[in-house]
């Protein structure tokens, strides 16, 4: 693995300049997977903040061949592209020593709730490919709305904590674990605030031979309502309550990466964040409680399956 | 599965001659999803994968939007793609459609014409390809397995010709002549190798040392700049059609202009129709014409761009003409075809009497009676200049 070192002195590939927010969990992560693929890139990107804050024609921060096609659909676009790279191979048209490596960015939006189908079929299908789905928990880009990974309880414009609907009533979606169901070769989850273990976990995906997967954890302070300055202290508390997990399936097997010494209450992340503040009402609790006890049992879940071939 | 060998004239379906066209393209990359009734393309063409008869990378993917999205990003890649679909399937793909065309990217795309639903029907009309009509595609239209096959083969020159970098849409009738089979003629492997070329993108992602950003978020200040180049391409691919046409006949000595022109010269009665119901439609004309009835017919092959200057000028001395369309527009005045042929005769400053006749829905027959019951109206209205009905359906229902 690289040296932090090592990792500064390469060629940026993702210039800075672009829109995006301050605070924004997603040019980190996107930078340093970029960092550790040693070797040329193609990438795609699904529609989502991402694509709106680097590419506002005609400017673009991607230093790589780079397309964005639809929303849904970023796996099954770099499906093309990387077939097209292998039709080439076999074509003599890209010389035989040649080595590209294929990578589609999508928010949690394009990725568990309309990209799902398209994800799917690409991995099932096996392009040689890594999906990196920058997890911020709902629909940013278009104002904050809820998504398949938005927390319980958090308040979003299409699930206000009302006076009678305190905020979003059902559980996250587990995508992690929809895309290990698929078996493939290497799928974890990351998270930007450490930096060597996501770095590690990019490299290994972009080496493996098949479809590979990075779920990381992206704090959004527009729909977090988080201080901008806070974000990778947020993105490290999600880690420490065992919110966000960081593990690994390599070849079936399950590794935990990352285990608090003591596993902090889930309260220290939501008081963080302006979407959860009514949980810690007096009269929410039972809702707290609920958030605390389903984290519980997943870390628990979690935990049952370290090293094991799940 | 062994792949038989073909060569010269040949019994074939639609969907045999469009595969074996494919074979023959062999394109770098192929992504599709079965659907009634292009499946039968996709099949083939999975046969000839399978053999080696091609060495295209196939892609099997889960839906026909995740085969456009393939096509797209292949295309982009440098690579030369082809698809094939039909109706759901074309309705899915339309998000993609616009975006294949807006990108630029010469993709080729067999529709196997079905209606849509609903009520769901796997039989023939136009719903689905005059549903994408204003997608940004070139479209051709083919009476006969005969000009389906030579249309693919065109449809490849004439997307990635530089002047156009559009993709294109090759139209055929669901089972009328995707599962018909028609004596046709063959081109040579070698000879179409020859005619189709090699192609080389200019901006291919593939090209690592030259990286480029495809799909960038425009705003108002840029986006119609898209917008109008594309619009100039489109038009101008109209003069490439008709080119490439006339070099496909010199070569292989079938010749294809924009439209054809059936005993249209002297006619005073004239039906304007696609696809396969023409040739239904020449019987009548031929039954006519023998009576000393003064009728033919119009039929384009280029839909998209409307080549509306040669449409006026092909019926410029005609007096009565019936738009008959296997789709309705569902806008209460008559079908697609109607409507654009109607506003193109809007230039001559003698028009011709022009009516909507929707006809062959989900796949109701369209038989030579039914033509011969147009041309005697139109001819009605030749001499006396009234109209009775203007939008009417040819339910043609024995009940």
């Amino acid at each position: 693995m690289a040296t932090l070192k090592e990792l500064a002195k390469q060629d940026e590939l993702f210039s800075g300049g672009h829109r995006l927010c301050a605070g924004c969990g997603i040019p980190p992560i996107v930078r340093l997977v970029l960092r550790s693929a040693n070797a040329p890139v193609v990438a795609t990107t699904a529609t989502g903040c991402l694509e709106v804050g680097t590419t506002i024609y005609p400017y673009t921060a991607w230093r790589i061949p780079w397309v964005h096609s639809a929303f849904e659909n970023a796996a099954a676009t770099i499906s093309g592209i990387e077939t097209a790279y292998r039709a080439f191979k076999k074509r003599g048209r890209i010389p035989q020593d040649k080595n590209i490596k294929f990578i589609a960015f999508g928010g949690d939006g394009g990725t568990y709730d309309i990209g799902l189908q398209a994800l799917s079929g690409a991995l099932e299908r096996g392009h040689n490919f890594l999906y990196v789905c920058y997890d911020n928990g709902a629909y940013m880009n278009t104002g904050i709305q809820r998504s398949g990974a938005t927390p319980f309880g958090a308040a979003t414009t299409t699930s206000p904590a009302g006076d009678v609907i305190p905020g979003k009533q059902e559980l996250k979606k587990d995508l992690t674990r929809i895309v290990v169901a698929h078996n493939v070769p290497y799928a974890a989850q990351g998270s930007p605030h450490n930096w060597a273990d996501l770095s590690k976990k990019a490299e290994k995906a972009l080496k493996v031979n098949g479809p590979s997967f990075l779920n990381v954890i992206s704090p959004c302070p527009l729909g977090w309502y988080s201080k901008p300055e806070e974000s990778i202290e947020a993105a490290k508390i999600a880690v420490d309550t065992c919110y966000w997990a960081l593990y690994e399936v390599e070849n079936g097997v399950l590794k935990i990466n990352y285990k608090p010494k003591q596993k902090r209450p889930i309260s220290d992340w939501l008081k963080m964040q302006g979407r959860f503040k009514h949980l810690l009402k007096p009269e929410n609790k039972p809702l707290l409680d609920r958030m605390q006890q389903y984290i519980d049992t997943e870390w628990e879940r979690l935990l049952s399956l370290e090293g094991k071939i799940i | 599965m062994t792949t038989p060998a073909i060569k010269g004239q040949a019994g074939l379906t639609g969907n045999s001659a469009i595969a074996y066209g494919m074979k023959q393209i062999n394109p770098d990359v192929c992504a599709a999803y079965p659907i009634t009734p292009s499946t039968g393309i996709v099949e083939e063409f999975s046969g000839y994968v399978a053999d080696g008869a091609v060495d295209t990378e196939f892609i099997t993917v889960e839906s026909e939007h995740s085969a456009m999205s393939a096509c797209i990003g292949a295309s982009a890649a440098g690579a030369r793609v082809m698809t094939a679909t039909s109706s759901q399937g074309l309705a899915y793909m339309w998000e993609m459609l616009y975006i294949a065309s807006g990108m630029r990217l010469p993709i080729v795309l067999t529709d196997v014409n079905r209606a849509l639903s609903a009520p769901i029907n796997i039989h023939c009309d136009h719903s689905d390809s005059m549903g994408a009509r204003d997608a940004g595609w070139i479209q051709l239209y083919s009476e006969t397995v005969q000009e389906a096959y030579d249309n693919l083969l065109q449809a490849v020159r004439i997307a990635e010709h530089k002047d156009v970098m559009l993709p294109v849409m090759v139209c055929l009738d669901g089972f009328i002549t995707s599962h018909a089979i028609e004596n046709i003629t063959l081109i040579n492997d070698a000879d179409v190798k020859e005619f189709i070329g090699e192609y080389q993108a200019a901006h291919p992602l593939l090209d690592t040392d030259n990286p480029v950003t495809y799909g960038a978020m425009t705003l108002p200040d840029t986006y119609m700049e898209f917008k109008h180049q594309q619009s100039k391409a489109i038009a101008r691919s109209k003069d490439v059609v008709s080119e490439i046409g006339k070099e496909f006949g010199k070569k292989f000595g079938r010749e294809y202009g924009l439209m054809e022109k059936y005993k249209l010269d002297d006619a005073d009665a004239a039906i304007v129709i696609l696809n396969s119901a023409a040739g239904t439609t020449k019987v009548a004309v031929d039954e006519l014409r023998k009576a000393g009835k003064k009728v033919g017919i119009l039929k384009p092959r280029l839909f998209r761009p409307l080549p509306y200057r040669e449409i006026a000028d092909a019926l410029r001395n005609v007096k009565s003409v019936a738009v008959l369309d296997r789709v309705d527009s569902m806008n209460g005045f008559g079908g697609p075809l109607f409507n654009e042929t109607r506003s193109a005769l809007y230039e001559l400053e003698k028009r011709p009497k022009v009516i909507s006749r929707i006809f062959g829905l989900g796949g109701r027959d369209y038989k030579v009676k039914d033509a011969v019951q147009v041309f005697d109206e139109l001819l009605k209205i030749a001499d006396t200049g009234k109209v009775e009905s203007l939008t009417k359906y040819i339910m043609n229902k024995e009940s």
